[in-house]
């Protein structure tokens, strides 16, 4: 039998886009100059830097200038953590969620022991956030506040619109790591001051390797990179630039998918969903039920464990991800399911499912098919599962 | 994706020997859902006492699944002296071998096998695993210091994260990694590497922290259960905590207060910090 690849770990990586190679090509053979140059091959690059810049901050409702190419979602968290600790020293407060990427949270922690004061807040057992527990924060002018704009396990969307007004109004800085929701939900930055702002390329069908920081104009950064002037002197290194426009073309499919994306694959996701919570028994959904991205879903199997699920799928050619402490080499759960005071008969069979614009049908139906005989297998071997023989 | 080998994937695509014996002659249980695996042997001996049928149940990973099939294969047909020879190494071996953070569930295994021997031996009669020997180092799994230094000298472990793959110590919370690496230090006779200088915070510093986490992520969680915790005092590195409602007159409260106070204090504060009832 042939197994026909089914990818639905888009919250991971995701294909880079046809078109988005397309678009890079001639930048690796043909229009190689270094943009910094005087002579033709590299000054007609520095202008395809400037359209891709547009392109970028026509998705998330930005100017131009407010946008800095990096190399990744963690540098662009790390460079707003670290350049607000440069600027405010030991007085420095981070006020984080316990539900971070690890770009997040690794590097305030770092930060922690480096002297700044860390608060991370608690999630409810649907995963979200609620504002009460900042609002019970002091904040002032040395406090950053850093809020993922969506979770990559749950897919579920902060209130970040409340959290943003909350942190200006009592002078902080606030910066969302919006990795996941860039290119899926819409984003406005005209109507939502946000200050520091992170995207990676690669989730939104541009290569790995490229990212975005979004710096408000007026907020003060500091690089973390430093030599050249590349960048308004704010990264040094020489401008990617195949990678950067190709995510300015990635950017451009993104507005234009966007309906597609919260319309055919929301269909597809909430079908997944309703099927597999239907047809598994003990299965549950972990996430807020609507205030959620439109592609993810994640679901637990009870007593059974997510690595074991996920080989099972891998043979059926099936992609998909879990928050099972084994599938990392960590003996521990995942730290969202953990934060949402889950179960543990629930913790380990933790999986995800993140679809894309890519996603057919079909595929989904190839799921909702495979999943309950899987859950069976695996319930068949399991000592916590009681024999109805 | 782990570089599992075709033998293991066989083993946990098509597990041999699933299932329960009744009325077994050797019956062995090992972990809990908490840990993340599980494994249950039941074995039956034949007139000759050779092993004649054994079956397993386990929760757990691919490599748990397959460490646990090929044992039941490696013991058929043996005698209880034979399958005393059998380790956790061989169960690995026999698979044709584990990615090394895998190694402890080829342990599990071996402790699973133990434990049935030990059933059968004691008359059928399950015998709670025996009162661990040594100072528990890791809270979070239970280890203890002889059994970190066994997996130095009986698998060579050299690092903490060898010491991790192979008994689990040091996987959670990772507060122990220090003493894991004092009992590596000792066991291989080496010297310790220097501490990085730590940030140290004064004593106004600390209160403020420690009540900052109290009250927006600690108290949250204890509400949850209808309880609540309040600072006492802080003197030199010591927090003393009240714990309120619910929590006060819970049996559980000495763990709430380690698993939830002083794992978010020592994160969010300062590791060096350490929690006391008042």
């Amino acid at each position: 039998m042939t197994i026909k690849n089914i990818y639905l770990d888009n919250n991971a990586t995701t294909r880079v886009a046809p078109e988005v190679l397309d678009t890079m090509m001639p930048y690796f053979t043909d229009r190689y100059g270094n943009p910094s140059s005087i002579h033709r091959f590299g000054g007609t690059v520095r202008k395809e830097i400037d359209i891709a810049r547009e392109k970028v901050s026509a998705l998330i409702g930005a100017h131009p200038e407010e946008i800095l190419f990096t190399s990744s979602g963690s540098e662009s968290d790390n460079m707003a953590l670290k350049s607000f600790f440069y600027n405010h020293g030991p007085k420095t407060k981070i006020i984080t969620t316990a539900v971070e990427h690890p770009a997040v949270r690794n590097t305030a922690r770092i930060l922690k022991d480096r002297g700044a004061a860390l608060i991370e807040l608690p999630v409810d057992t649907d995963g979200m956030l609620s504002v009460d527990a900042l609002e019970s924060c002091s904040i002032d002018q040395h406090t950053i506040v850093s809020c993922m704009w969506a979770n990559n396990e749950t897919g579920v969307i902060f209130p970040v619109e409340k959290i943003a007004a909350f942190v200006k109004e009592h002078g902080g800085t606030f910066h969302t790591d919006a990795v996941q929701a860039a290119g899926k939900i819409p984003i406005d930055l005209k109507q939502i001051p946000v200050d520091y702002l992170a995207i990676s390329g690669h989730k939104l069908h541009a290569p790995k390797g490229i990212g975005v920081m979004y710096i408000r104009k007026g907020t003060p950064i500091e690089p973390i990179l430093h030599g050249g002037h590349q960048e308004e002197g704010l990264r040094a290194g020489t401008e990617n630039v195949p990678y950067i426009t190709g995510l300015g073309k990635a950017c451009e499919l993104a507005i234009q998918k966007m309906p597609e994306e919260n319309g055919r694959v929301r269909a597809l996701r909430d079908k997944l969903e309703e099927e597999l919570l239907r047809r598994c028994s003990g299965s549950k959904l972990n996430g807020h039920k609507t205030s959620r991205l439109p592609n993810t879903t994640n679901i637990s199997f009870e007593n059974i464990e997510g690595e074991a699920i996920l080989l099972h799928l891998d043979e059926s050619g099936i992609a998909a991800s879990s928050g099972s402490a084994c599938t990392t080499g960590s003996l521990e759960p995942s730290h969202v399911m953990m934060a949402m005071g889950m179960p543990y008969t629930f913790a380990h069979s933790s999986t995800r499912f993140s679809l894309s614009v890519y996603t057919t049908e079909e595929e989904i139906d190839a799921v909702i098919n495979v999943m309950p005989g899987i859950v069976k297998t695996l319930r068949s071997i399991s000592p916590f599962v009681e024999q109805k023989s | 994706m782990w570089d599992y080998t075709d033998k293991v994937r066989d083993h946990y695509l098509h597990p041999r020997n699933v299932g329960e014996i009744e009325k077994p002659d050797g019956f062995g249980e090992i972990g809990n859902i908490t840990c993340g695996d599980a494994l249950r042997l039941t074995f039956k001996l034949d007139a000759a006492g050779r092993i004649e049928d054994i079956k397993f149940k386990t929760f757990g990973c691919g490599s748990a699944i397959a460490s646990a099939s090929v044992l039941t294969e490696m013991c058929k047909g043996k005698t209880i002296s034979e399958v005393k020879q059998i380790t956790n190494k061989s169960i690995a071996d026999e698979l044709g071998g584990l990615p090394k953070e895998k190694m402890h569930c080829s342990v599990m295994g071996e402790e699973a096998l133990e434990a049935a021997i030990a059933f059968y031996e004691n008359g059928g009669i399950i015998t709670p695993p025996p009162e661990k020997e040594g100072t528990v180092i890791c809270v979070c799994f239970g280890i203890t210091d002889k059994e970190i230094i066994k997996a130095i000298t009986d698998n060579n472990c050299k690092t903490v994260d060898d010491i991790t793959h192979y008994t689990k110590a040091g996987g959670a919370c990772g507060k122990c990694k220090d003493s894991i690496q004092s009992i590596i230090n000792t066991t291989l006779g080496l010297k310790s590497s220097k501490d990085k200088p730590k940030v140290k915070l004064t004593l106004i510093q600390k209160i403020d922290r420690i009540r900052e986490v109290l009250k927006n992520v600690i108290n949250p969680i204890l509400a949850a259960d209808g309880g609540s915790c309040e600072l006492i005092d802080v003197e030199n590195d010591i927090v003393t905590v009240r714990l309120q409602g619910h929590c006060s007159g819970c049996a559980f409260s000495s763990m709430t207060l380690i698993t939830v106070v002083e794992r978010k204090i020592k994160e969010l504060v300062s590791n060096d910090l350490s929690i006391k009832l008042g």
